[in-house]
């Protein structure tokens, strides 16, 4: 049922349209603590003070809020797009050799560390300082309102979105103490101003977002502090080794800007005892990987009680704040090494390869440094490039590439060289690779490099009685780990939790206001008016304005209508207002 | 091969057979909404023109006032709760009949259109079932099942919609094209044979973080749709009050849908209902990566343009509380988030690589 009204005169419409506004904002009044919109530079004084506070109130503004998120979100797209050098250094540098001129031009714009760009940090920076300079105020602000009470009704009740009437025999001031107590039960904050009970429901909603906003600096500064105390390094562990965690044994080592070198390791060391891989054996998916998981025993502190773990990708083992992850894992043959005089220099010693491709195929060098005699006792240095398949294809079936990556048939092929292995030399080293600049090649009986295939169990010679290289029936497994420790993070959670907690209390819960004016009626009967009015327009707040209708108008239930006492439909007495300001 | 690897495949074939089955029920779906669009435009509603028009001519007419209805005649002495627009707003314009526009026989389609819809849902929640089944996991490890998961849970919440009876049949035909567009996608291009999981997907996580994205991402969607619906009617609204004259296709369609208003606060309830799911989504995932890659966000492809989403939405929240920023612009902003969610699927796994497309696209 809706109702239009005859139309007025234009000036009176101006005038009530006047009224109208007026009536809204002082209902309104103090209903949230979000900023008002102001786009005029700093009034009267136009010094440098005046400039800085109109800066200031643009930057802590909505508007000025909304364009820097609207910023952050765009900033964040060429970081998705672009390798970058934190992720995919190999990415970077191969895009910088396709792209001449682009690249340059990138990195001079710190596209290739977007997230830790300056213009970048700066967009969130801005922000977060606009976020505190818009928090403050509006905590002040909710709590000036937590201390105040809930406005007094307007002028005029039957302007506000939702509203109720009818006349009653009850007493005005008897129907107004019912509904002071109907809403204080109801758990609205009620008292009485003049003729009418104000009361106000729902501040949950705005300490929910004032909740949110903190939280989410909580979870920047949780980040931040992760980011600058972290530590972050990796170790290959055979099985049946061990890693204590000191920086020496760190294979690579990364750290945040304020990590303590001396007190920031936590102590505690940790032994590989078994690795077990297994993989799909049929179907599509042939050779990924189904379990990976990592036995170990560990104890905390410098020498405590030992206990058992297993480490899985997605089951980190977690000792006094530190992680530690399994992120990898491989193959180490166990070779045995004699010298021209058959003595052993090498003892059943597994050495470690790393895996170029998802079934393992391995690679890695032999070095035999110390101990090596030729067979006429003059000192001399072996070294060995080892290809590994956990899986071989078979003789004369292509290639030496591994089938599958678990250890079904292993082929470890060699070949050789002898001289210096450069280790003396005081550069740093790759243990996975042979540096044969000052090397001699072994050669065979065409006088090509001696490479040979070997099973298990079987040996290759060197020429001329120069000793031997043995593939032992064993092939060890090695794990990688990865040993992180974040600090903030606990922190970051918290803010996060808050946050999810605040803004659900923000998004659904309304803040509303309710009134009730009695006043008594020229012949002696009350009318009782109601008015709800909400921050956004809500289908609920009708809905619940009904209700408190309803109980209120129980216990003051309608006056007979002096006019026509048998109405079908009973109108009620004021619901058409008067007509109002024209659409703008 | 031993006898439950039999069964599984036996499994996944039911799953594909009960896939195509319900491709077909939601076809039928399809026809009988265009049935119930095409026959509701013989009726002649014209209550948003009535309305605008009539505005236009007189601009000083008061907005409409509504009084809340109650049935039964006990209440009939009760006082009336009576509501208004605030001024300024366009409140005050009716909502459209819907779709059928008050015609029997559309009507009789549309009712069809929705068992069909709901028979079309139970089919294809029984194919996801028995996919899931047949790799005994959850069904989330690739696109395909992505894409029919994805689609039975935005058909879910548009039949959940219905039996709260809120007013959304306006919504069956956009959501039954796209949710054909959708199964076609799957399976022809995204179909990947059933399998188990790489390591790095076994968690509970997955279940937490995979779940509420899809459950995201289907609410978005109908937000999204709900929105690109309020610009329409908008503008339709607009030429009107204006007192321009709207060609008769646009008028016949958008005289049946809801008012502008309407369709404005449905589609940001729904989006401001799913926000705190969503950043809580993004969290899980934090969670998960922190315990899969050691590194709680590493500006991985996915992670950004989740975030990205989550800023998008977050945008779109705020200018709905800025003056100057509401209505068209913030619907812009809506649809740009949904834009946002839908490249992070789409176009992260197709066209960007990182960790998280290791599940065979
Ligand atoms: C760090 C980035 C920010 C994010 C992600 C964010 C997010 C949000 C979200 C999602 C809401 C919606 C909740 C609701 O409607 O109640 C909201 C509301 C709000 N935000 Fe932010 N915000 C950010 C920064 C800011 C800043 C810098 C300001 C101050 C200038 C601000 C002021 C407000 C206000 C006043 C509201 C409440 C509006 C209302 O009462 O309806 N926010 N914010």
């Amino acid at each position: 049922m809706s109702k239009t009204n005859v139309p007025e005169e234009a000036a009176q419409e101006a005038g009530q349209q006047a009224a109208q506004e007026a009536t809204e904002r002082e209902a309104t009044a103090q209903l949230s603590t979000a900023p008002q919109e102001d786009r005029t530079p700093g009034s009267a004084t136009f010094g440098v003070i005046g400039w800085a506070r109109w800066f200031w109130r643009q930057l802590t503004s909505m508007r000025v809020a909304l364009i820097l998120l609207f910023l952050l979100s765009l900033g964040a797209i060429p970081g998705s797009l672009i390798p970058q050098s934190g992720t995919d250094q190999m990415k970077v540098d191969a895009f910088k050799k396709a792209h001449e001129h682009l690249g340059p031009l990138y990195d001079k714009l710190g596209l290739f560390h977007v997230y830790s760009s300056v213009w970048f940090s700066a967009i969130y920076i801005l922000l977060f300082v606009s976020l505190i300079g818009c928090i403050i105020p509006r905590t002040w602000q909710f709590v000036g309102q937590l201390r105040g009470r809930p406005p007094g009704a307007p002028g005029r009740l039957d302007r506000m979105p939702a509203y109720a009437t009818w006349r009653t025999e009850a007493g005005a001031d008897e129907v107004r103490a019912a509904a002071l107590t109907m809403m204080k039960k109801r758990r609205y904050r009620s008292h009485v101003v003049g003729s009418a009970v104000a009361a106000e429901k729902g501040y949950l909603r705005e300490a929910g977002n004032l909740i949110f906003h903190i939280a989410l600096i909580v979870m920047l500064v949780g980040f931040a502090t992760g980011q600058l105390f972290k530590s972050d390094g990796t170790k290959l562990v055979l099985e049946g080794d061990g890693f204590a965690n000191t920086l020496s044994q760190y294979d690579d080592f990364s750290s945040g800007n304020l990590f303590d070198k001396d007190t920031g390791l936590a102590p505690f060391s940790f032994t590989l005892k078994d690795f077990t891989g297994t993989y799909e054996r049929s179907g599509p998916n042939k050779g990924t990987a189904r379990t990976y998981k990592a036995d170990v025993t560990y104890s905390e502190g410098s020498d405590g009680a030992e206990k058992k773990a297993t480490i899985k990708v997605n089951e980190p083992l977690k000792i006094d704040g530190t992680k530690i992850f399994l992120s990898g894992h491989g193959y180490a043959p166990v070779v045995t090494v004699r010298d021209g005089k058959g003595k052993i220099v090498s003892d059943h010693t597994p050495v470690p390869l790393l895996p170029i491709d998802s079934n393992q195929t391995s690679t890695g060098a032999i070095k035999i440094m110390d101990g090596y005699r030729d067979k006429d006792g003059r000192k001399d240095q072996l070294g060995f490039n080892a290809f590994f398949v956990p899986t071989f294809a078979g003789s004369g079936k292509g290639n030496m590439f591994s089938q599958f990556p678990a250890l079904d048939f292993p082929v470890l092929a060699l070949s050789a060289y002898h001289g210096s292995l450069g280790v003396d030399s005081g550069l740093p080293q790759n243990v996975y690779q042979l540096d044969t600049t000052n090397m001699k090649k072994f050669e065979d009986s065409k006088g090509e490099l001696l490479k040979k295939r070997l099973l298990p169990g079987e040996t290759m010679k060197l020429p001329n009685g120069a000793g031997s290289i043995t593939f032992e029936k064993d092939v060890q497994e090695w794990a990688t780990f990865e040993i992180a420790k974040q600090p903030g993070t606990g922190w970051a959670l918290t803010g996060a939790i808050a946050a999810i907690a605040g803004l659900v209390g923000s998004l659904f819960i309304q803040r509303r206001r309710v009134w009730v004016r009695t006043t008594a009626g020229a012949d002696g009967v009350t009318v009782v008016e109601m008015a709800g009015l909400g921050r956004s327009e809500s289908a609920k707040l009708p809905e619940e304005l009904g209700r408190l209708v309803e109980q209120l108008h129980a216990q003051a239930p309608s006056a007979p209508d002096p006019d026509e006492p048998d109405t079908e439909t009973p109108e009620p007495p004021t619901a058409v207002p008067a007509a109002e300001g024209a659409e703008k | 091969m031993n006898l439950a690897a039999a069964t599984n495949e036996n499994l996944a074939q039911t799953s594909n057979v009960l896939i195509y089955s319900s491709m077909a029920v939601y076809l039928l779906a399809f026809f009988a909404n265009m049935a119930e669009w095409i026959f509701g435009s013989r009726s002649k509603t014209g209550r948003a023109a009535a309305a605008l028009t009539q505005k236009a001519e007189k601009p000083a007419t008061a907005p409409a006032v509504q009084v809340q209805q109650k049935g039964g005649t006990a209440v009939l002495d009760r006082p009336q709760v009576v509501t208004r627009a605030a001024s300024g707003s366009r409140g005050d314009v009716p909502d459209g009949p819907g779709a059928s526009g008050g015609d029997e026989q559309g009507d009789l389609y549309g009712r069809i259109a929705i068992s069909l819809t709901v028979l079309g849902f139970l089919v294809e929640f029984a194919g996801v079932l028995t996919r899931a089944l047949s790799v005994q996991r959850a069904p989330w490890g690739n696109m395909y099942e992505f894409n029919i998961t994805f689609s039975t849970v935005a058909v879910g919440v548009y039949l959940g919609l219905l039996a709260l009876k809120k007013n959304v049949r306006w919504l069956g035909l956009p959501l039954v094209t796209t949710v054909l567009l959708d199964l076609g996608l799957a399976v022809t291009v995204l179909y990947t044979a059933s399998d188990q999981l790489v390591p790095a997907l076994h968690s509970y996580w997955l279940y937490i973080h995979v779940s509420t994205a899809i459950f995201c991402g289907a609410v978005f969607y109908v937000g999204a749709v709900g929105t690109l619906l309020y610009l329409f009617k908008d503008s339709y609204e607009n030429k009107l009050s204006q007192g321009g004259k709207p060609g008769r296709f646009a008028t016949s369609v958008l005289e049946r849908l809801p008012a502008s208003a309407s369709l404005d606060k449905f589609s940001y309830r729904i989006n401001a209902a799913v926000f705190p799911l969503w950043t809580f989504t993004i969290i899980a995932g934090a969670i998960w990566a922190g315990d899969a890659w050691g590194r709680y966000w590493e500006w991985d492809p996915k992670e950004t343009w989740s975030f990205i989403t989550w800023v998008a939405y977050a945008c779109y929240l705020h200018a709905r509380a800025t003056a100057g920023w509401k209505g068209r612009k913030a619907a812009y902003l809506a649809l740009i988030a949904f834009g946002c969610w839908l490249f992070n699927y789409y176009g992260v796994n197709i066209f960007v690589s990182g960790k998280h497309s290791y599940a065979g696209v």
